[in-house]
């Protein structure tokens, strides 16, 4: 039985006490965050609001959450993850699949053309003016499609199916199933944590992600995503609009509504992403170890 | 059949070697596998390369609704001059100052960012509560699920220099209140530590995972010797995450032209922007609200190209030392 010195016990609670003061600074701000949106107002004027709520009330969240455009912009980016996160998904596996046969014609030439976009990008404007003469610009549809497969993503899918044992397919072969049948019926199930890893990764990217947003779709602000009219919300754009429409005149007010808003764009992937903690793990080490 | 291809040996011997099968027994018998690559490859070839033929642009006087083809080349003075966007980025004084601003701020960030993660992920290594151990990891990796608008804002807060908490904080302790926000040096500052603070969490995944598959008896004979805990880290952690140190390095080394848009867009403010533009805000600017798009293809083209020069060297060192590469 080994006892420990008294040097490294201290040495022990040192480590604790940075890692304490770690999740103190990761936490604080999220904590401000929260005190604000549920504080009264006159305390938030007067700047007294730290990391507790002063004068605690749900007025700003009962106006966040009764506001129609809120709650449209809530519904739509949710929906649009949903739909983004599934397509994603299905175009990852199709690429990594069919890549991990090593007899297959033309194989090479496909991790080529796929390695050239790893590397090289024709920049911000042929882009746009490409999504231009697709007629994908003021089109929701440019929130979808123009990313739906991310080159890493399906790397790290492919390590993984690389990593399922060849017997399993080639028995599969022998009974008569299809290749399409062994994706579906072996590789996929197989392959649960991989999925649940890259879901986070695709979900997380769509409901976070503005800058497409930004540059695609400037009149039908019905198709804004919630990133996006939270910046605009909170950088003024469009700010006498917004004050006239809203009724986000009182100034007190209005810095709980933001910190409202804020917090309702942020506490559904908190919630969510704790629980995967051991997938998404796993997905980025092996998105490090690559065959 | 499979195709074969002979050789002959030192002793005169034929060796036949399998290479695979033709085109015509490859689509026969995987065609459902082509099949699964079709939306694939369309993917690939509509949204990574048809933009390529835009690039184009940079060499010509756009024309709204014309067809590429059509467009005239850029002129000087009536005379063909295909580099007429690239000299004028060049003689643009905003551009100088966005790629300026492009390259130190990434230089910052590898410089704060990249070692961040290493040291908590050796710090973590030393804790031996396991359940308080995966509660910091849960806490460390949340600011990477946070978006660059809700980080921006969270700093704008907290920040704040009349009644920011930080700078509170400071009155507090008898200092002077400090424009973290307003004055560009500072800013700078922030921004790098924004970057810090979202990543190192996320970033020591990797390091982790490399301390994990350090050989444990090595640990043991180490203690037997009478090593102790920093003896330890020393001569036996850092020496078993460098390969993954060296290559992580070398590799973001190769984006040090790179540039995302998100972060420096939600955190910049009018009072900064002589540190806060940057190429891709630069872009953003001048070709998309401003639709001057030769010279913002022309900006593109060049961050591309010189990007793919540094990715490329940084890839062949990667390789020479005996790592991967991201190929």
């Amino acid at each position: 039985m080994k006892v420990k010195s008294t040097s490294t016990k201290i040495g022990d609670a040192v480590f604790v006490i940075i890692c304490i003061l770690i999740s103190i600074i990761c936490i604080v701000p999220m904590l401000n965050l929260a005190a604000r949106s549920l504080s009264g107002t006159e305390f938030l004027i007067r700047h007294e609001v730290y990391i507790w709520p002063k004068g605690f009330n749900l007025e700003a969240y009962q106006t966040v959450l009764s506001d129609a455009k809120y709650q449209r912009a809530f519904v739509w980016t949710a929906f649009l993850t949903l739909v983004c996160t599934l397509l994603s998904l299905t175009m990852t596996a199709l690429c990594a699949y069919p890549l991990i046969f090593p007899k297959l014609k033309g194989r090479g030439f496909i991790n080529v053309l796929i390695t050239i976009t790893m590397f090289f990008n024709a920049g911000t404007i042929p882009n746009y003016l490409l999504m231009s003469d697709l007629h994908l610009l003021e089109n929701p549809l440019v929130l979808i499609i123009p990313a739906c497969l991310s080159i890493y993503n399906m790397i790290i899918m492919r390590s993984f199916f690389y990593g399922i044992p060849d017997s399993l397919r080639e028995s599969a072969e022998i009974d008569g199933a299809s290749y399409i049948k062994v994706l579906l019926k072996i590789y996929v199930p197989l392959s649960k944590p991989v999925f649940a890893s890259l879901a986070l990764f695709y979900a997380v990217g769509r409901w976070n992600g503005y800058g497409d947003a930004l540059m695609y779709i400037k009149t039908q602000k019905q198709f804004f995503p919630l990133q996006l009219l939270l910046y605009n919300i909170l950088n003024n754009v469009n700010a006498v609009e917004v004050a006239a429409q809203e009724g986000f005149m009182q100034p007190g007010l209005k810095d709980s509504l933001k910190a409202a808003t804020v917090m309702f764009a942020t506490v559904p992937i908190l919630l969510i992403y704790p629980w995967l903690q051991r997938y998404f793990i796993a997905g980025v080490t092996m998105g490090a170890v690559k065959e | 059949m499979a195709k074969v291809k002979t050789y002959t040996d030192d002793n005169g011997n034929n060796i036949i070697v399998k290479t695979g099968i033709t085109w015509g027994q490859s689509f026969k018998k995987y065609w459902q596998l082509y099949l699964l690559l079709l939306l694939p490859i369309a993917y690939l070839l509509i949204f990574k390369y048809t933009p390529m033929r835009y690039i184009v642009v940079a060499f010509k006087e756009y024309k709204l609704n014309m067809p590429l083809k059509e467009m005239p080349w850029a002129t000087t003075n009536k005379q063909v001059d295909y580099f007429k966007y690239f000299k004028k980025a060049f003689q643009n004084p905003d551009f100088l100052r966005a790629l300026r601003n492009t390259v130190k701020l990434n230089l910052l960030d590898l410089i704060c960012g990249f070692p961040a993660p290493i040291i908590f992920a050796l710090i973590l290594n030393e804790l031996c509560f396991k359940r308080f151990k995966k509660v910091v990891q849960t806490i460390a990796y949340m600011p990477h699920f946070l978006s660059w608008v809700i980080i921006a804002s969270l700093v704008s807060h907290l920040f704040a220099t009349n009644d920011g908490l930080v700078n509170q904080m400071i009155n507090y302790l008898g200092g002077e209140s400090i424009s973290f926000l307003g004055d560009p040096t500072n800013w700078v500052r922030t921004y790098v530590a924004a970057g810090v603070w979202q990543n190192f969490g996320w970033g020591s995944i990797i390091y982790l995972a490399a301390i994990a598959s350090i050989n444990t008896e090595l640990y043991e004979a180490a203690s037997v010797d009478g090593a102790g805990r920093f003896k330890k880290m020393w001569h036996i952690t850092l020496p078993g995450i460098k390969p993954t140190i060296v290559v992580l390095l070398i590799m973001n080394l190769g984006y040090i032209m790179g540039g995302g848009f998100e972060r420096p867009f939600a955190m910049k403010n009018n009072l900064v922007m002589e540190n806060a533009e940057v190429i891709s805000t630069f872009v953003y600017k001048v070709g998309i609200q401003q639709l001057k798009f030769p010279l913002t293809t022309a900006v593109g083209l060049f961050q591309s190209v010189v990007g793919l020069f540094f990715l490329l060297t940084a890839n062949t060192i990667s390789r020479k030392l005996g790592e991967r590469g991201i190929w």
